[in-house]
């Protein structure tokens, strides 16, 4: 983990709000793993004040590693304006990413919206495993191109809100009419998006018995297990009552967060 | 002394340290959370996380939230208990080189009583700062430092189970912190340092529920900084015993404000969040400043705020 001045090589709009952002860091990309997050100090100003979480959505080359993020305050504007060549404050990799299945199981990866970002760099970590990639949206305008991603040969479907592409619906139908399909086969769920949608994630998961680690997001202060101000609560298999999202995550066995409290 | 390195030293009653700059309570967990960022034995001193006698889970999330130029915060008080604390956090601690000081508070004044003294003869730990900003759970949860007297039981408790230097740390949520002063002195503080988190509240118009959990939470960051320059100019004019300042410290600069007002040390807390190294960068700047300025002393700065307007 450090914290450096770090080089930002591009930074463009890929979808409806959505940048794409590449940032030079071989020491980051040194430990980082998929599911971690970095801290970015997006304005040197004081307001705003806090440095804003984004995980790590991939790697390029062997120096550049990639935040995909969507504008939706005044945080994630400033960094939207932001400009090839100025430097950033980052600091990371942090937290806790997620366990890889061994090889030859199946995965399912469940992104809802920008929840795909750490879900990109985790696909391109299992490139030799049998995925299933579902991504969710609310309309086909906000639907992130991956095709920089390397990704080719995966499975992918997509669901919108708005129907405007794929399925229309919530992205957790096409996840449900995939377990109950696929009777022998037990696969390993990944997931990242809106509460909601974990939420019903978790809940398919558990009713069908299969493993499921989800991303979750909380308001965060130091990142580094400092302020305590992370917590979500745990359920009732863990013997504490929060978890600290930046320390003990922002990776968790879904059935280890108490969904009607979080 | 080395003509370009000015002596940084400064002494808090009992307590020297090696430089004014301490991190604050809350701000900046145990230490060892930062230790793979910089050189720890660097700063003044380090304030652990707020200890209680039994573990605590804190409040429900969301615990912080940004406001302009700051951040609200509901923690709770989150914290392992001081059985933990002694087993996992205080070994490490002592193999550094630097000043450590316990944060302690209580939900009682035998609590604090009991802290003070399960704290008493260990090695590693310089000092005590009691939180006095927390709610007195026998006088119906108002805070023991919004009251002179309660404040200088906590105080005289803590002084007489305490074998350390005690710094109590004074909330600014009150009518007129030089009374708090001046009481805890007179109890027996060794030290004063402020300021606490100013109570504050935040709402959600979209959904019209208060942005924290807690409904109020503490106001930290560049925000609070010139109420607590205020406040430490009252009470180092009130009191004999060494003040310690800090609130909204984000650089040297405002560090400075903070000397030049009284204060024989500063704390520095939100700016850990923003900077990790905040601490440090700080120590060095001042340095430099007072190079530049031919200050041979750091604490040759310290109180001499000047009126004259011309
Ligand atoms: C571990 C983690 C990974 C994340 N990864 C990504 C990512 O890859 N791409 C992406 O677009 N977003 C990601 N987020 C969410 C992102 O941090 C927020 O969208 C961002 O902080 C919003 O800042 P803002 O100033 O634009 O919004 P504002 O609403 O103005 O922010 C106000 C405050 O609330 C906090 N906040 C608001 N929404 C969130 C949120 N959903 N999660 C955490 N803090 C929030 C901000 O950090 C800030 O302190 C992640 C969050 C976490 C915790
Ligand atoms: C997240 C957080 C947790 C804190 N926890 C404590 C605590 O446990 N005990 C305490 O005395 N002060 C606590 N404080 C107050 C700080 O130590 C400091 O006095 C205050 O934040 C003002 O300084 P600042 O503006 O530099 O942050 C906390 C502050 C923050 C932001
Ligand atoms: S964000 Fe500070 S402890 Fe997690």
């Amino acid at each position: 983990m450090t914290e450096q001045k770090t080089e930002i090589i591009f930074n463009s709009q890929v979808a409806s709000g959505t940048f794409l952002m590449g940032m030079r860091s071989p020491e980051i990309i040194a430990e980082a793993a998929p599911g971690q997050f970095v801290m970015i100090r997006v304005s040197p100003g004081l307001d705003p004040i806090l440095r804003r979480p984004f995980s790590i959505c991939g790697i390029q080359r062997d120096d550049i590693f990639l935040v995909l993020y969507r504008v939706i305050g005044k945080g994630t504007l400033a960094l939207s304006r932001v400009t090839q060549g100025e430097t950033l404050s980052v600091l990371g990799p942090l937290g806790r990413g997620f366990n890889l299945p061994e090889k030859g199981r199946k995965a399912i990866l469940v992104s809802g919206g920008i929840g795909i970002a750490p879900l990109i760099f985790l696909a391109q970590k299992m490139h030799d495993m049998d995925i299933l990639f579902l991504s969710g949206y609310r309309s086909k305008k906000e639907i992130v191109p991956v095709g920089w991603a390397g990704l080719s040969g995966i499975k992918t479907f997509i669901s919108t809100d708005d129907g405007t592409i794929g399925h229309k619906g919530p992205i957790t139908d096409l996840l449900e009419t995939d377990i109950s399909g696929s009777s022998h086969e037990i696969p390993f769920v990944f997931s990242c998006g809106p509460l909601p949608m974990l939420k019903r994630v978790a809940e398919t998961t558990l009713e069908h018995q299969i493993p499921c680690q989800v991303s979750v997001e909380t308001h965060m202060a130091c990142g580094l297990g400092a302020c305590q101000g992370c917590a979500v609560r745990t359920s009732s298999q863990v013997n504490r009552t929060y978890f600290h999202v930046c320390q003990d995550g922002p990776v968790f066995d879904s059935r280890s967060l108490d969904w009607k409290n979080l | 002394m080395n003509e370009n390195q000015p002596d940084l030293k400064v002494r808090i009653g009992p307590l020297e340290l090696k430089n004014p700059v301490l991190t604050a309570s809350g701000t900046f967990g145990y230490g060892r959370e930062f230790s793979g960022l910089f050189d720890l034995n660097l700063l003044g001193g380090i304030v652990v996380k707020g200890l209680s006698l039994k573990p605590m889970a804190g409040n429900p999330p969301p615990r912080i939230v940004e406001t302009p130029c700051g951040m609200l915060n509901a923690i709770g008080l989150a914290n392992i208990g001081l059985d933990l604390f002694l087993e996992e956090k205080l070994p490490w601690l002592k193999t550094l080189d630097t000043t450590v000081i316990v944060n302690i508070y209580g939900h009682s004044i035998d609590e604090y009583g009991a802290l003070a003294a399960g704290l008493k003869g260990l090695d590693g730990i310089a000092a005590i700062e009691v939180n006095i900003s927390c709610p007195n759970v026998e006088q119906g949860g108002m805070a023991f430092g919004t009251n002179p007297s309660v404040s200088a039981q906590v105080t005289e408790t803590v002084v007489k189970n305490s074998d350390k230097p005690v710094i109590v740390k004074l909330s600014p949520n009150v009518t007129d912190v030089r009374a708090i002063a001046l009481a805890v002195e007179k109890a027996g503080a060794h030290a004063v340092s402020l300021i606490n988190t100013l109570t504050g509240m935040a709402i959600d118009i979209d959904s019209r529920k208060p942005k924290l959990a807690n409904i109020f939470g503490g106001l930290s960051g560049p925000a609070i900084r010139p109420v607590a320059v205020y406040m430490v100019y009252q009470v180092v004019r009130s009191v004999k015993i060494p003040v310690i300042g800090g609130g909204g410290i984000m650089d040297y600069r405002d560090a400075l404000e903070f000397l030049i007002a009284g204060a024989r040390a500063v704390q520095i807390g939100t700016a850990n969040f923003v900077n990790p190294e905040a601490g440090v960068e700080i120590i060095n700047d001042l340095k430099e400043f007072c190079i530049e300025k031919g200050i041979e002393k750091i604490e040759d700065i310290i109180g001499t705020l000047c009126f004259t307007r011309d």
